[in-house]
């Protein structure tokens, strides 16, 4: 399982990327996987959808579909691909701390 | 390639037919990834499991969709495909190339991937088989130099397709090559950013020979037919007579409704009786033919198992004139996608979710009359549940 070094911790994550343990989660930590998203700086919009995003899983234990996102963060999913380039799924997904959201192809 | 390394694919190549596994040793000699491919599907026959992972979540900048990923479940052992992945490409209308095109496509693939190409998948897209994460985003930029660009995959709208349509066929009631490329332009937006609870899938046939099997594989299925009567040659008719082709046996006794009459030489239809299955112009191309007020029927819900069974589409609209700028036809659409994406439940076809909400509640949300095209044996069974304020209105 691949690694990812964080202030001197080594954090668990996946071939894509995902951390394996969501309670190692916080927004330090946020701040770092957006990097590698390629994102510089996360805005209060990029941290409405994380947060989000972050609470539903905790709440249901699973990803919210997109339309639940868009209602609830008022973002037209447009806007959401400007904020997070690699999308919802692998990009924000990814940065709120989620597992991998599984789909089919 | 060592002959003696993949000796149970190796009785692939012993038939009388071409075998993927000759393209795939050729490949092999120039390409690692070819190579290890063919190894670890060696592996898979002799463990009798598959050696790749499920899921992955990969993909380009901006887009949700066109890229999949896959890894194999052993890395160390064939590490040419611990990271392979794979492109849709949106292929043209019909699929028609010039070798210049399909050049540059062989020779992006070679540059980043590992050369393997399916033409086509079942979506229609060109499949390119297996490139590592890194080599993503180029390869999608040199596939946007060339012209191309990706086609659908995950829970959005997949890549629209058509069968050749008018370029090669006289059946066709359409311009299948249009309205596909039309659709594919106009919702590029559901197409490469995934929205919906599951996949839709656009599938356009010129005629009811359906060729691209619209019915079964698209959940939006749009199929040529025409209006008014289909059109009867009667010298035409002596002709294949004078030649020996049983007309009663082979077209008159074979017609599902019975609409076809032969008599004193001449043959005569019904038309109220024909519901343009294509039985009788298949067999009597030169005598018959499609009528001339042409349109399309357009049908919903096909897909195969997952949550429920296998369902055919089901006409929802016989007939509507298929024009450019088409419309209505999107407009329907649009209303459609709104209603699935509000009631659907995560991995919910759309046709699953008329089965568990029912069809009268789609016409009322879709703003669709039901008609009696849109029941098997109207004539048998013509029973419909109606709106308890409609019994009151009807008696």
């Amino acid at each position: 399982m691949p690694e990812i070094e964080y202030k001197g911790q080594k954090i668990e994550v996946d071939e894509d990327g995902f951390i394996q343990d969501p309670s190692l989660w916080n927004e330090e930590l946020a701040e770092y996987l957006a990097k590698t998203e390629g994102i510089e700086e996360l805005t209060e919009d990029h941290w409405k959808v994380i947060r989000f995003l972050n609470e539903y899983y905790h709440e249901y234990g699973i990803a919210p579909m997109i339309r639940k996102l868009c209602k609830e963060t008022g973002f037209k999913l447009k806007y959401i691909y400007e904020l997070f380039p690699s999308g919802p799924a692998k990009g924000a997904c990814k940065i709120a701390g989620l597992p991998k959201p599984t789909g089919c192809v | 390639m060592a002959d003696k390394e993949t000796p149970l694919l190796d009785e692939l190549e012993k038939g009388p037919w071409p075998s993927f596994v000759k393209d795939m040793k050729r490949m092999g000699e120039k390409n690692p990834a070819a190579r290890d491919h063919l190894r670890l599907l060696e592996k898979s026959y002799e463990d009798k499991l598959v050696h790749w992972k499920h899921g992955g979540i990969v993909g380009v900048q901006g887009y949700g969709g066109g890229v999949i990923g896959r890894y194999s479940d052993m890395p160390e052992e064939f590490p040419h495909v611990r990271e392979f992945h794979t492109f849709r490409v949106n292929q043209p209308s019909g699929w028609f190339y010039t070798t210049e095109a399909l050049r540059k496509l062989c020779d992006v693939w070679e540059t980043y991937g590992s050369g393997m190409t399916n033409f086509h998948g079942s979506t229609g897209d060109v499949i390119l088989l297996g490139a590592p994460t890194e080599n993503l985003q180029a390869c999608f930029n040199a596939l946007s130099e060339n012209g191309f660009d990706l086609g659908g995959s995950g829970s959005d709208l997949r890549t629209p397709s058509a069968c050749v349509g008018p370029a090669r066929c006289e059946y066709a009631c359409i311009d299948t090559l249009d309205l596909c490329h039309d659709l594919t332009m106009e919702f590029q937006d559901e197409i490469h950013r995934p929205m919906w609870p599951y996949k839709f899938k656009i599938k356009i046939a010129g005629c009811p020979n359906d060729c691209v099997a619209a019915i079964a594989r698209s959940d939006f299925s749009i199929i040529g037919t025409w209006k008014d009567a289909l059109k009867i040659d009667q010298d035409a008719v002596k002709e294949y007579a004078e030649a020996g082709f049983d007309i009663q046996g082979l077209v008159v006794d074979k017609c599902p409704t019975k609409a076809l009459k032969y008599e004193g030489g001449r043959l005569e239809l019904v038309p109220e009786d024909c519901t343009k299955c294509m039985h009788c112009i298949n067999k009597m191309p030169k005598a018959l033919r499609p009528g001339d007020e042409k349109g399309a029927a357009l049908l919903i819900g096909g897909k195969a198992t997952i949550l429920q069974s296998a369902f055919l589409s089901w006409v929802i609209v016989p007939w509507m004139e298929m024009k450019p700028p088409y419309d209505e036809l999107k407009d329907l659409l649009r209303r459609i996608w709104e209603w699935w994406d509000e009631n659907g439940k995560v991995r919910e076809r759309v046709g699953e979710l008329i089965y568990r909400l029912g069809m009268r509640n789609f016409l009322k949300a879709v703003g669709l009359k039901p008609v009696p095209q849109m029941v098997f044996r109207p004539r048998a069974n013509p029973y419909i549940f109606w709106w308890p304020e409609e019994v009151g209105k009807n008696g």
